[in-house]
């Protein structure tokens, strides 16, 4: 079991929590991600790590509440334990020989672009950041970002704060203005790392997106997260979750991660069920 | 007075078109006296060959005439006395091809059932007596285990009993590898995998789950935090695809996939969070034992039509021919000498049918099965929504690409010597790390023989 050591809300939908989890903490890397089930009927969640702190043992973890399991872990506060939390999985951000990157956020996504940039600000490049969001009411992690970028580029869609538009506006106004970059790193929704990296391909940049399909095990026995990457099959639990954003088939990426969608609608009346049956043990 | 019935004491088995609506164990199991008239058959050869064709010896003419009695407890005590879990290989062993392709008793009608005996007196024992073992007396040397399938439950127990402080470092949330997330309820109930492991944990075994080997930890880090060996019986690993087009689609799974959702995560039982596509007809590629297993679970599932497709012919299939005749009785339709050439899909992204070509039998290959050589223009289309792919795996890269000096073969599996050592001093490695996919069996087997070359190494020391 892991105890829950801190919980905040960043916005309405997007939570952030500290988990102890020492052994996880020993050896997580930015760009790793980790399985998560709440109990023993639990499913087996993937989740990039936000962030994590050697000495306490705690690993830090931001999610949008948008289906049962993260409802659920929603639901549950600082003192809780949930039943399972396993990593670091997958491999790390490549951070090294990088001297000038530009990493992408978008929306939760920033939760995970953010260690990267951290991680790339701490091994010495020179970090510009572009975060986008819908709206001024869901930013998240602006101080942090400010704190671990060069230049902090935040965009919302409706211009409620920082500049109107989209990341990939930005980006290009950045690569037009003859900026360089050694790599741009994006992170986000499956259609804005497909942007992104159509953004970059006539600029000629080295794009790197992180994947987040359905996965199981994480540990390359189920191959459920099998992505099609130039051409080939790769596991992103065991190969990535970083790809060549130049080379990934976004389409069948987005198609893959539908699968479960008619069925998530259909059984969302027991759902409901069991999470009020959840919170009620909670409550008590 | 010797029973000289030709034919093997039927064991009774749920109906199959009961057992194929519901999860419960297939095979119900001998009374104790269906036990003890099938014990009579057996002639206590002076030589017994059925020894020599079990992986860990098993002294089965031995425990066989203590059935007969009707002695079954000291039936329980020769049988653990080499094998750990006999539960489990009572029902998953192979024995039509060990112990009992040896018995005299087949060369003339059905060879005495040595499994079904195996299996009812480690039942009888779970049910009747179940004793915790004690904790032996501890050499205060710490050795590690890496995987809790059969190979490192087996090693685990061998070195529990002799003093070792072993710890089992288990990737998924639950202990028993393939046994739990693997082979089905019905072949093989849980709470009899969760019973050895619990025996185990009272023999002073530590078991850690969500303890991912390469990543959280490594085999060098296991040496630094004082384990003096470590046995690596890690599985087989990666799903294979056959890379035709549409194995992407939405309703293509791994059996590992297909499998992992019903067992390991329950998808089949109500309240389950883990989704599966329940699906009208399902369509399973490959022919062995996993193949055989997702078949039925689908039809348990509620798909009306499961077909198990296949490149070579029925002779050439390398699951076990109980498995065969299950599936069949519960209403899988074989599809022999036919291959997949494309998965299809409608505008929704989901399988809407496969295309497969007919096979003929050539020549010998390699393996020395007949080569299946398509049939020109005998294509056609199956009409399914779900495809699983049984193909068989590759070896897991975490531990090989994060142990420096551990060799792997071709192929990517362990190399390991005949003390079951791998090419880095105190690493061992057995089951289908070191072999490939292969039986329950010979992983146990080789768990025991490693915890053998283990303990000899380290009483020189």
């Amino acid at each position: 079991m892991y105890k829950i050591v801190c919980k905040k809300e960043l916005n309405p939908s997007v939570t952030y929590m500290e988990i102890e989890a020492p052994f996880v903490a020993r050896k997580a890397k930015a760009g790793q991600f980790i399985i998560f089930r709440i109990d023993e009927k639990g499913e087996r969640v993937p989740l990039t790590i936000a962030g994590y702190d050697r000495e306490k043992g705690t690993v830090s973890i931001i999610f949008q509440k948008v289906g049962l399991s993260t409802e659920m872990l929603g639901q549950m506060n600082e003192g809780d334990y949930i039943q399972d939390f396993v990593g670091p999985l997958g491999k790390p951000t490549e951070v090294e020989g990088i001297k000038r990157v530009c990493v992408v956020g978008g929306g939760v996504g920033c939760a995970i672009a953010y260690p990267s940039a951290k991680a790339f600000k701490e091994a010495g490049a020179e970090v510009d950041v572009i975060v986008g969001f819908r709206n001024k009411d869901i930013v998240i992690l602006e101080d942090e970002f400010r704190a671990a970028s060069d230049n902090l580029y935040l965009m919302t869609d409706d211009g409620s704060y920082g500049e109107a538009g989209f990341v990939t506006v930005k980006l290009q106004q950045l690569l037009e203005s003859g900026r360089q970059y050694d790599e741009v790193l994006a992170i986000g929704p499956i259609p804005m790392m497909k942007f992104v990296s159509k953004t970059t391909e006539p600029f000629g940049v080295k794009t790197v997106v992180s994947l987040n399909p359905i996965m199981v095990d994480g540990t390359g026995m189920c191959g459920g997260c099998r992505v099609t990457v130039g051409g080939e099959v790769k596991f992103a639990c065991v190969d990535g979750p970083d790809f060549d954003g130049h080379q990934v088939d976004y389409a069948e990426l987005m198609n893959r991660n539908g699968v479960y969608r008619e069925r998530e609608a259909e059984t969302k009346q027991s759902h409901i069920c069991r999470m009020d049956k959840l919170g009620k043990e909670l409550i008590k | 007075m010797a029973n000289m019935t030709l034919t093997k004491t039927p064991m009774p088995e749920q109906d199959p078109n009961v057992r194929n609506h519901n999860f419960k164990e297939v095979a119900l199991g001998y009374t104790p006296e269906m036990a003890m008239e099938e014990a009579k058959r057996c002639l206590n050869c002076k030589k017994p060959k059925c020894v020599e064709g079990c992986p860990v010896n098993i002294r089965i003419p031995e425990f066989i005439s203590k059935v007969a009695e009707g002695d079954f407890q000291a039936a329980y005590e020769i049988i653990t006395d080499t094998n750990a879990l006999p539960a489990l290989s009572g029902r998953v062993c192979p024995q039509e091809s060990q112990c009992e392709s040896k018995c005299v008793r087949g060369v003339k009608g059905e060879p005495v059932a040595i499994g079904r005996l195996e299996r009812f007196v480690a039942d009888w024992y779970r049910e009747n007596v179940n004793t915790m073992p004690e904790k032996p007396e501890s050499n205060g040397i710490q050795v590690a285990v890496v995987g809790s399938g059969p190979a490192g439950l087996t090693c685990a127990a061998q070195l529990a009993k002799k003093g070792y402080e072993v710890s089992i470092f288990e990737a998924l949330h639950t202990a028993g590898g393939v046994l739990v997330y693997g082979i089905p309820e019905f072949r093989l109930p849980k709470a009899i995998v969760a019973n050895e492991v619990k025996k185990l944990e009272a023999q002073g075994v530590k078991v850690m789950t969500d303890m991912v080997i390469g990543k959280v930890l490594s085999i060098d880090e296991l040496f630094e935090m004082g384990f003096k060996a470590i046995f690596v019986g890690s599985g087989a690993g990666l799903p294979m695809f056959m890379h035709i087009p549409g194995e992407a689609l939405k309703g293509v799974y791994s059996a590992n996939e297909y499998l992992t959702r019903v067992n390991l995560m329950k998808a089949y039982e109500e309240p389950s969070d883990t989704p599966i596509i329940v699906s009208k007809s399902v369509a399973i590629v490959g022919g062995g034992n996993v193949a055989m297993d997702a078949a039925r679970c689908a039809k348990r599932l509620g798909a009306e039509n499961v077909y198990v497709v296949y490149r070579r012919g029925e002779a050439e299939m390398p699951a076990r021919l109980e498995e065969q005749h299950h599936a069949k009785e519960e209403g899988i339709i074989f599809m022999t000498l036919t291959n997949p050439t494309e998965i299809l899909g409608g505008e929704d992204g989901r399988v809407n049918g496969m295309k497969c070509i007919k096979m003929e039998l050539g020549e010998p290959d390699a393996s020395g099965r007949r080569r299946p050589i398509p049939v020109e223009g005998s294509e056609f289309v199956l009409d399914v929504d779900t495809v699983i792919m049984s193909l068989g795996t590759s070896p897991n890269p975490l531990i090989r690409s994060t142990t420096p000096g551990l060799e792997t073969n071709k192929k990517g599996c362990l190399v390991v010597n005949e003390e079951h050592m791998t090419t880095r001093d105190q690493v061992y490695a057995g089951g289908d790390a070191v072999t490939g996919a292969a039986t329950v069996i010979l992983a146990m087997g080789a768990g025991k023989e490693a915890a053998a070359a283990i303990d000899k190494a380290l009483q020189n020391k």
